[in-house]
């Protein structure tokens, strides 16, 4: 089967968008474990059982965020060198929190030490927390646009500094993107755990759904009259990736204006509200499996709604308006889209497959017991 | 235009992170695979102490791997944020085979980690054993992924400049993946690995077979770690002779450099053993040559000339000069995309295009490139010669040390009267070579292709982001600091872990847990 260009390029706007869910939805909850680690653990095993309730699959899950990176450099290489060279600190600041994490979940129950597992535990909390806000800022600023150019020959020269990023409405989205991993997270805790730690978890579920619902609405809210971003130029959706040869404006509300032209894609927002009502109800309900895929669903619901709100730009640039990067114009040529998406539409099935393989082996509660049992060889 | 020192920085950087992480890869690759045996040999026999062994080193592996994955997330971040013209420029083609290695390796060798270390007692002992090799298989495709990446950057085939899109895509895939510089490179640094991780196994049996403890579980992993090595180093060696062939081919003016060629010889050449390089004035002096040896290295043949750097130098002139009338088109084409008779004369002249870039160094209007800058531009075409003539050297030593030590190995394994102290020491000891090889082998390998980060298309010198001194002098300090203090926990851990020894599975019957005589 052969696809055309334009719908390539719609198609790895989906596969980033799914590698990102997929982060979400596995990663994340490892990220809200490890935010709560300090909260919900009174005492060295009751840590101990939060830590290897995710202490064999962590690393798996933190392959998605990985090859989200990947693809993106593959799918939209200009997007990849754009984002990551403008996004300098930050990104940085998340790579140094998340080294902490195989040390952190390795090292920690090595040595019996209290000195030297409190500080691993003051560790993964940081590797959990970090990259929690860090992705929401940054995926804030998207939406901001950020302040950069390209010039002729594609260099791309960053005229912001630290503080840039740290607007208000990126802010806003570092807090509920921390709110919505720690709900995620707290889910999964429910699940894994029994007896004090598994009631503690959902009393964080009663907290941190209605958050991060508030936080989500409040977002919404301000997007209705932040500036967005519309390409005026007749668009070309297979002419060969040059970002220089368009025109962009800037209006506040713009965002809203797929909403306008599609109104199914209200279903988004509102699903998110809807899934985290029900992961609520489900969780209270003592129900954390069923409770799981609805708060899965709702972290989904959120990345959707921003991304299509956004699309078709990826990087919108705040102060060169043409050098915005968009679906259209910065993508990898059609070849290669096509080599790596057959590619990984043979491997990504293949990996949801063995990966559930691997959680269902590793089904069942930790237990203090369980910890105890296995004191020498559990994290 | 990018400051010198933001490139400096930006190298320096590159080169200090990924030479860390490869201080973890190769254990990571080596140590996978002999775990894979050492359970296969525990599946095949059911003799528990080949289980103890697989998890005993499989302790020490972990320690290892969680290191291998923190300093790889760092590269795998690194082409945006330090070189991200680097990333725009080649990602078409780069890209490519970075994401299938996530797809088809990372995921595989993270997902089922887990499981070889938690698995134990939820998993039948073959399904375990099939996951410990998925692990070796997924650490060692992982490989092969990131050097095809990489001998694509040292050999560019199967792609070409595209003036629309400004940057490099592909035109040929299977050329890419079957690159011969790829192909000798994975096979010469999955190879290394095997031969690092023997060593290491090996010297540390070596050293409980000094202190006299643990003898039958020492004994039979040192047996494993000889035998595997052996083998290991001969390819290591084998294929690296076959890595000079290949640059003999596509890399010339590396090639020229490891063995401080100035000028053309009549074949066969002659190959330095030692001397002292001087590219002032273009000789070696002091030189001790053995006749022959390197022509028929370099070419395989008796009559093919291995080219000397002056003649490549002359060459460079001539495309330099080339890749201005290149770069001049180029300009003219990007304001007008449809002219026909603009695109013919730059097709005909665009693969020298990367040699027009390199006058960028030293002027912004490389039209009107003077007769001096391109003189400095044809001296900045070829490699520091010196640096790359040493480390080639002290990699080569290193592997026929290795090779010494490693027969010694299977012949004291083999025979018991042959276990000297002497034999077991020098095992202990020679244990960092291999690592002083990896290390010196990818310095070769990388600063020998200066002044390219993709092989006569893209310079260096253009290929880094626009950040400032500061942000990267800030990065730098963070890397160094975190990479320093995490290593020194490694290590204790390590030394820790490998003190206790087999006791550390707490199985009952292992030096510190018994009266040592009573055992054997
Ligand atoms: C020859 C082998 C080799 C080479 C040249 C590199 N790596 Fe590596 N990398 C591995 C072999 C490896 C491995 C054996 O697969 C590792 C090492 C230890 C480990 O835990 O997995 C790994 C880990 C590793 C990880 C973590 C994967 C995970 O989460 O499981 C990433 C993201 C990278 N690497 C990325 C890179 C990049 C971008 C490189 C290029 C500059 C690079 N590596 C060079
Ligand atoms: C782990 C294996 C690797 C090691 C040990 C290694 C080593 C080095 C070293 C020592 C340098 C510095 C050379 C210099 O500045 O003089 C360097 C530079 C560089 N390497 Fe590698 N490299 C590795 C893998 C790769 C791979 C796989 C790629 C790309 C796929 C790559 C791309 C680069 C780039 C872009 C630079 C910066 C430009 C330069 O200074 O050469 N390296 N590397
Ligand atoms: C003794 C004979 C050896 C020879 C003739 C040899 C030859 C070479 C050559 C020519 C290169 C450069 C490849 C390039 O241009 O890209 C290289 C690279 C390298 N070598 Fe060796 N080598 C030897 C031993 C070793 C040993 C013992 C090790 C480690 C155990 C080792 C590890 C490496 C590594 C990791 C690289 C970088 C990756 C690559 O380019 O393949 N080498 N070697």
């Amino acid at each position: 089967m052969i696809f055309d260009y334009e719908t390539m390029r719609i198609i790895w706007w989906a596969l980033l968008g799914a590698l990102l869910i997929g982060f979400s939805v596995t990663g994340g909850f490892d990220l809200g474990v490890a935010v709560l680690l300090p909260f919900l653990g009174t005492n060295d095993n009751e840590r101990r059982v939060i830590i290897n309730s995710i202490g064999p699959t962590w690393e798996g899950n933190q392959v998605w965020f990985v090859m989200a990176g990947g693809a993106l450099f593959a799918a939209w290489p200009l997007a990849y060198a754009v984002s990551f060279s403008s996004l300098y600190f930050p990104l940085l600041l998340t790579l140094f929190a998340l080294f902490l994490r195989p040390l952190g979940f390795d090292y920690r129950s090595k040595l019996p030490n209290q000195t030297w597992r409190k500080t691993w535990d003051k560790a993964l909390f940081t590797g959990g927390l970090v990259p929690a806000v860090i992705f929401g800022i940054a995926f804030g600023n998207l939406l901001v646009g950020i302040p950069f150019h390209l010039e002729n020959d594609m260099r791309m020269i960053y005229h912001g500094n630290m503080m840039t990023l740290l607007n208000p409405f990126a802010v806003l989205a570092g807090i509920l993107s921390l709110s919505m991993f720690t709900m995620h997270g707290a889910v999964y805790l429910q699940i894994k755990t029994e007896a004090d730690i598994q009631q503690r978890s959902k009393e964080k579920v009663r907290l941190f759904v209605p958050l991060t619902l508030a936080f989500f609405a409040l977002a919404g809210y301000w997007l209705t009259f932040l500036d967005g971003y519309h390409i005026t130029s007749e668009i070309f959706p297979t002419s060969p990736s040059d970002p220089l040869d368009k025109f962009v404006k800037r209006e506040p509300g713009l965002w809203l204006d797929n909403y306008g032209h599609y109104p199914n894609l209200w279903l988004l927002p509102l699903s998110t509200f809807i899934t985290g009502c029900i992961t609520l109800i489900l969780s209270s309900l003592n129900k954390p499996g069923s409770a799981f895929i609805f708060s899965a669903m709702t972290v989904a619901s959120i990345i959707l709604t921003a991304g299509c709100s956004m699309f078709p730009f990826l990087i919108p640039s705040s102060i060169s308006l043409t050098s915005s990067l968009t679906v259209w114009d910065s993508s990898s040529s059609l070849k290669t889209l096509t080599i790596i998406f057959w590619v990984t539409a043979f491997f990504l099935p293949l990996i949801m497959i063995y990966t559930s393989w691997v959680f269902r082996v590793l089904r069942g509660k930790i237990t203090v017991e369980h910890i105890k049992k296995n004191n020498h060889t559990a994290y | 235009m990018l400051s010198e020192a933001v490139v400096e920085l930006s190298r320096w950087q590159f080169a200090i992170t990924s030479l860390y992480h490869f201080l973890f890869v190769p254990l990571t690759i080596g140590l996978s695979v002999l775990l894979a045996i050492m359970e296969s040999t525990y599946v095949m026999t059911g003799r528990e102490i080949y289980k103890d062994m697989t998890q005993f080193w499989g302790k020490l592996f972990g320690i290892n791997f969680a290191l291998g994955v923190t300093t790889g997330l760092t590269m795998e971040f690194q082409f945006g944020m330090n070189w991200s013209y680097f990333s725009h420029y080649v990602g078409d083609v780069f890209g490519a085979p970075l994401a299938i290695e996530g797809l088809m390796a990372f995921f595989m060798e993270s997902t089922f980690v887990g499981l070889f270390f938690f698995g134990w007692d939820k998993l039948s002992k073959g399904e375990h054993l099939i996951i410990t090799w998925l692990v070796a298989l997924g650490s060692n495709l992982s490989a092969l992924w990131i050097l095809v990446a990489n001998g694509w950057m040292q050999n560019p085939v199967g792609s070409e400049f595209n003036f629309e899109t400004m940057r490099m895509e592909v035109t040929n895939f299977e050329a890419i993946i079957f690159n011969p510089a790829a192909q000798v490179k994975f096979v010469h640094t999955v190879a290394a690995g095997y031969t690092t991780a023997s060593a290491f196994v090996l010297g540390i049996s070596a050293y409980y077979m000094l202190k006299g403890r643990d003898a039958a579980f020492a004994q039979r992993s040192y047996t494993i770690a000889a035998g595997f090595g052996l083998a290991a180093v001969l390819s290591v060696i084998v294929l690296g002779d076959e890595s000079g062939y290949t640059d003999g081919e596509v890399q010339k003016a590396k090639l020229a450099a490891i063995e401080a060629e100035w000028h053309t010889e009549p074949p066969p050449a002659a190959f330095t053993v030692v001397g002292i390089p001087d590219q002032e004035q273009m000789k070696t002096h002091n030189a001790i040559k053995i006749p022959w040896i390197l022509g028929l290295i370099g070419t395989r043949s008796f009559d093919t000339p291995i080219i000397g750097l002056s003649e490549i130098l002359e060459t460079n002139r001539l495309r330099i000069q080339n890749g201005i009338t290149a770069y001049g088109l180029l300009q003219k084409l990007r304001d007008d995309k449809k002219n026909e008779l603009l695109i013919t004369k730059f097709e005909a002249v665009k693969k020298d295009l990367g040699y027009g870039l390199l006058l960028k160094r030293y002027t912004e209007k490389v039209i009107d490139a003077t007769d001096e800058q391109i003189e400095k531009a044809v001296k900045y075409s070829i490699p520091q010669v010196a640096p790359l003539f040493w480390t080639f050297r002290v990699m080569v030593a290193c592997g026929f040390i290795s090779l010494i030590v490693f027969v010694i190995a299977v012949i004291a394994s083999s025979i018991r009267k042959c276990r000297k102290e002497w034999i077991l020491k020098l095992s202990l000891y020679s244990m960092p070579l291999p690592w002083i090889a990896c290390e010196t082998g990818w310095f070769v390998a990388e600063f020998g292709r200066q002044p390219w980060t993709i092989a006569e298309v893209l310079p260096t010198f253009l290929s880094a982001s626009s950040l400032t001194e500061w942000d990267i002098i800030l990065s730098l300090a963070g890397y160094i600091i975190l990479y320093t203090v995490f290593f020194i926990i490694e290590i204790f851990l390590m030394m820790k872990f490998i003190k206790l020894g087999p006791s550390s599975l707490h199985k009952g019957r292992y030096h510190f847990e018994i009266d040592e005589r009573g055992l054997s």
